[in-house]
């Protein structure tokens, strides 16, 4: 199926869930991020039971702490 | 409505012919009070800026002295400064640009205790500080006084910026709930960061501070604008205020400030 991840369409597996996204996208930490599907927010302990639907927007959010 | 003088109107000419901003802009400007946290990276440029512009009332918060490793980045610091303190350094370097601008140095680390005073006499906030511990606490104490504010991070060849206006848009914590776990995700210190990104987001940070005094444009609000400098990608990922925020949500569950215990390696690195 096609979603599109950061603003860019890309080919998933169907049937992948939030969890398997952050894997195949390479986000080896979740804590890293916070993630939202189609504009809603998606807590860390929903990852795995959020199944993805064709279409959807998803946007990986990145933590940046540096500043100095 | 302030008068100008002959060498103000010269000097402020170019934001008086924009008419986004204009005599009444840049009076707005003459009578602002902004505080930057941190006169690092991120403070430098946001610092230097404002200054120019004519702000009248700029308060820099920052309890270190320069190190030689921050030069390569803080273009407000030089080498003749290495060992001053910061906020000292930066302001020298603000009252030479613009003597109209009343520098006020608070030579201290911003934390839980002392933040809300910190904050009180300003009318907008900007984040330029270098950790989670402190950038969480910028935005609850925001949230708490209402005080808008510039949020920044940089990373590498990476930065985000949001401008929160607590009670009415999403702020920091809509996006990130709580600091990500010690280590989980690198300082600027142990990943590096490519001086220029610090002056692509604060100049970002100070336009949007310049936008918010003067009332041009839109905000960067319910947004979270991030680039990548490897590619120059920018984007803009929309957000909405979270009921269920625990600062600024409709049930806040902080109901004091604190900061989060910070990895050991983050207060002894050199920034």
């Amino acid at each position: 199926m096609e979603l599109t991840v950061n603003g860019e369409k890309v080919q998933v597996a169907d049937g992948l869930n939030l969890s398997g996204l952050l894997a195949a996208q390479k986000v080896e930490n979740p804590d890293m991020v916070s993630v939202q599907v189609n504009g809603e927010f998606v807590e860390k302990d929903q990852y795995g039971s959020t199944q993805l639907q064709p279409g959807q927007e998803v946007d990986f959010l990145y933590f940046m702490g540096g500043g100095a | 409505m302030i008068d100008f003088t002959e060498e103000q109107l010269e000097r402020y000419s170019r934001h008086i012919i924009l008419k986004e901003v204009g005599v009444e802009g840049q009076s707005k400007l003459l009578q602002a009070k902004v505080l930057i946290i941190g006169a690092g990276g991120l403070g430098a440029p946001i610092a230097l800026y404002l200054a120019a512009a004519g702000v009248g009332t700029i308060g820099i918060v920052d309890a270190d002295v320069v190190d030689l490793s921050n030069l390569q980045r803080q273009v407000i610091h030089f080498t003749a400064d290495v060992d001053r303190p910061k906020v000292e350094s930066a302001a020298n370097k603000m009252r030479a640009i613009n003597p109209d601008v009343n520098v006020i140095t608070h030579q201290l680390f911003a934390g839980a205790e002392n933040i809300l005073d910190l904050l009180a006499p300003y009318d907008f906030i900007v984040d330029g500080t270098d950790n989670f511990g402190t950038k969480f606490l910028v935005n609850d104490a925001c949230v708490v006084a209402k005080k808008p504010y510039s949020h920044g991070g940089i990373l590498r060849f990476t930065g985000q910026m949001m401008t929160i206006l607590p009670g009415e848009t999403a702020c920091y914590r809509c996006v990130f709930r709580e600091p990500p776990p010690p280590n989980s995700v690198p300082t600027c210190s142990q990943a590096g960061v490519l001086g220029a990104i610090a002056g692509m987001l604060g100049t970002m940070q100070a336009t949007e501070t310049l936008k918010f005094i003067t009332g041009a444009g839109q905000l960067a609000t319910n947004s979270l604008v991030s680039f990548n400098a490897l590619n120059m990608d920018f984007r803009k990922v929309k957000l909405k205020r979270q009921a269920n925020c625990p600062i600024c949500g409709d049930h806040p569950v902080i109901t004091h400030l604190e900061e989060a215990a910070m990895p050991l390696c983050d207060l002894k690195a050199k920034h």
